[in-house]
């Protein structure tokens, strides 16, 4: 047994050719809220399905829950709750009766499987929908009706796979608050991936950053955000941006430039004092600026930085220059 | 953001369940499961009503059809007796919550079911125990219909009760290669070309006349093919009694198929799951 809730070491998984997941390590500590952020394809799913032991490594060794994946999969099964990318329900049913037999699968009573129906239908504010069959649920009641299927039987660490994607932004709020209230209340360990920068934001202790199969990056927020400085000038200019990277460069407090499309993201300590700066050099060169503006760094920024390319929701990369 | 977006009335507070998960073992596994596939049946019935209704009309169509030609010409014939078990087979062959399963596996409540701690074989081995009780219930109405029609079993009502467990069993034994493709391959239209396997083993066979009354190629084929002494063995409980070798050999047919059948299905539930 570890200590931590998930540990990996050099996982990986390839498919034929393909390094889906190519070493990673995590270590993440009971209680804690992770987010794993990446663009599609970058193996966050492939990730969480070698740690519900749905998958099997190529290579490398994960714990969850103090147990080996591979040597102990039924030993986790018990102890994990899963609520993966897509909604996994059976629309033939009601929602009461998928509850009761996922109860009965984790070898609750009857009696045990039917109060946490009741309670969890409460808290997810499912129970007036619970006798319905789920095919004629609305996306966002499949989403919660699956995490309450996670929830029956009480587990230590709750996996949720791009929770809120494709739902609306209140269904997609009322699923973060219920993360929340799971991790303050029951001090529930929660890994989730997501490609949407505001919801490992807003939500995670800690975030890990995972393209082409590997972290490249790990921290809170805001260690993340302030690694690549504590300001982020934006300059929107009438060429290509690549081309007039090399000229605010030297530009005094400037750290790093990414140019993408015709915008370059200036990463600097102080963007008050370096923004004009910036505007002089590009001025200089004679390249028109459409608009200048300054603000905090977000996690794209940071996924821009290490990777050169922006997180785009619901597709791939975005590549820069 | 999540303050704007949020109901302000206050959460109630989560209670803090006592409530542990545990291996449930795997008879509450396999019951779980075949209950969950038995309560879809009802929803379902357009899986089940055509077998039926095909079975029964072509029990009806060929009777009214062959039935005075095959009694005039055959000695001590009876020709409906003699078409039960053949309707019989027709309504329960392939049979199965296969295509069930290929929605699982396409809807990811399949991946549900492996995130559980239930056992892997279970969970095809409840699919079918309710396959067998489908397959059991589906031989009632022909049976039925067969009485109406003023069959009698010489092996009395026991006879029926064999009658229709070997019915149900041949079901379960060849419903395992639709398992074995919808597992394989997580392809509907691939369970459903499964009846390309149904037409050689229900109808070169004794399906029409006896095995003596086949012409030479036809009579050679139903030599191997199982399904001849199956019906066999159904005919001999209808107009024999209790004739232990038709038994044994019906028996022994269901056997051979089911085992190459469940091996294929269970190789597939294995490769589906070490593919992930």
């Amino acid at each position: 047994m570890s200590d931590s809730a998930i540990r990996c070491d050099a996982l990986a998984r390839a498919f034929g050719e393909v390094d889906a997941v190519n070493g990673v390590d995590l270590d993440i500590g009971g209680g804690e809220i992770y987010g794993f952020l990446g663009p599609n394809g970058a193996g966050k799913s492939t990730t969480v399905r070698m740690l519900c032991t749905l998958l099997a490594p190529t290579s490398g060794r994960a714990s969850v829950a103090g147990f080996d994946v591979v040597e102990q999969p039924g030993a986790v099964r018990l102890r994990i709750g899963v609520a993966l990318q897509e909604a996994a329900l059976d629309p033939r049913q009601t929602g009461t009766e998928l509850l009761l037999l996922q109860g009965r699968l984790y070898g609750l009573s009857r009696a045990d499987a039917r109060r946490r129906v009741d309670e969890l239908g409460e808290l997810i504010d499912l129970s007036d929908a619970l006798n319905r069959r789920i095919g004629t649920y609305s996306g966002g009641m499949k989403r919660r009706l699956d995490l309450v299927a996670a929830l029956i039987h009480n587990p230590e660490i709750l996996f949720l796979d791009e929770p809120t994607t494709g739902l609306d932004p209140a269904s997609r709020a009322v699923v973060w608050e219920e993360v929340r209230r799971l991790n303050a209340e029951l001090g529930m360990t929660i890994f989730l991936t997501t490609q949407y920068l505001e919801e490992a934001d807003v939500l995670a202790d800690r975030v890990g950053i995972i393209d082409h199969g590997r972290i490249v990056a790990e921290g809170t927020p805001a260690e993340l955000k302030r690694s690549i400085g504590t300001d982020m000038i934006v300059a929107r200019v009438d060429t290509d941006a690549p081309l007039v990277k090399a000229a605010v460069e030297p530009v005094a407090g400037v750290l790093g430039v990414e140019a993408h499309g015709n915008e370059l993201f200036i990463s600097t300590e102080d963007g008050p004092a370096t923004i004009s700066g910036v505007a002089v050099a590009l001025s200089q060169c004679g390249v028109p600026i459409r608009d200048l503006t300054l603000r905090t760094p977000t996690l794209d920024d940071v996924f821009l930085e290490l990777t050169g390319s922006h997180i785009l929701y619901g597709g791939n990369h975005e590549e820069a220059a | 953001m999540l303050s704007t977006l949020t109901t302000t009335a206050p959460a109630k507070p989560i209670e803090r369940s006592q409530v542990r998960a545990r291996p449930a073992g795997f008879v509450a596994d396999v019951v779980a499961i075949a209950g969950r596939a038995l309560r879809a049946v009802p929803r379902d019935l357009e899986s089940v009503m055509p077998p039926v209704f095909i079975s029964l009309f072509f029990f009806l169509v060929n009777i009214g059809t062959l039935q005075h030609l095959t009694e005039r010409n055959i000695p001590n014939f009876d020709f409906t007796a003699f078409m039960m078990p053949t309707a019989i087979l027709l309504g329960v062959t392939g049979v199965s919550r296969a295509p069930a399963l290929v929605i699982d596996v396409q809807d990811g409540y399949f991946d549900r079911l492996l995130l559980t701690p239930v056992r892997r074989f279970a969970i095809l081995l409840g699919h079918l125990c309710a396959d067998v009780t489908v397959a059991a219930a589906l031989t009632v109405p022909i049976l039925l219909v067969g009485f109406v029609l003023g069959v009698r079993f010489e092996s009395g009502p026991v006879g029926v009760l064999v009658f229709i467990l070997i019915a149900a069993l041949w079901s379960l034994a060849f419903s395992g290669f639709g398992y074995a493709v919808a597992l394989k391959t997580g392809n509907p239209g691939a369970v459903n070309s499964m009846f390309l396997l149904f037409f050689p083993f229900l109808f070169l066979t004794t399906s029409y006349v006896p095995k003596n009354q086949l012409s030479g190629w036809l009579h050679a084929v139903a030599a191997w093919n199982p399904v001849t002494y199956l019906l066999e063995g159904l005919r001999s409980l209808v107009t024999v009694g209790w004739s232990a070798s038709d038994l044994g050999a019906a028996l022994l047919a269901v056997v051979i198929v089911g085992a190459l059948s469940m091996t294929l299905c269970f190789a597939a539930l294995r490769g589906r799951i070490r593919r992930g």
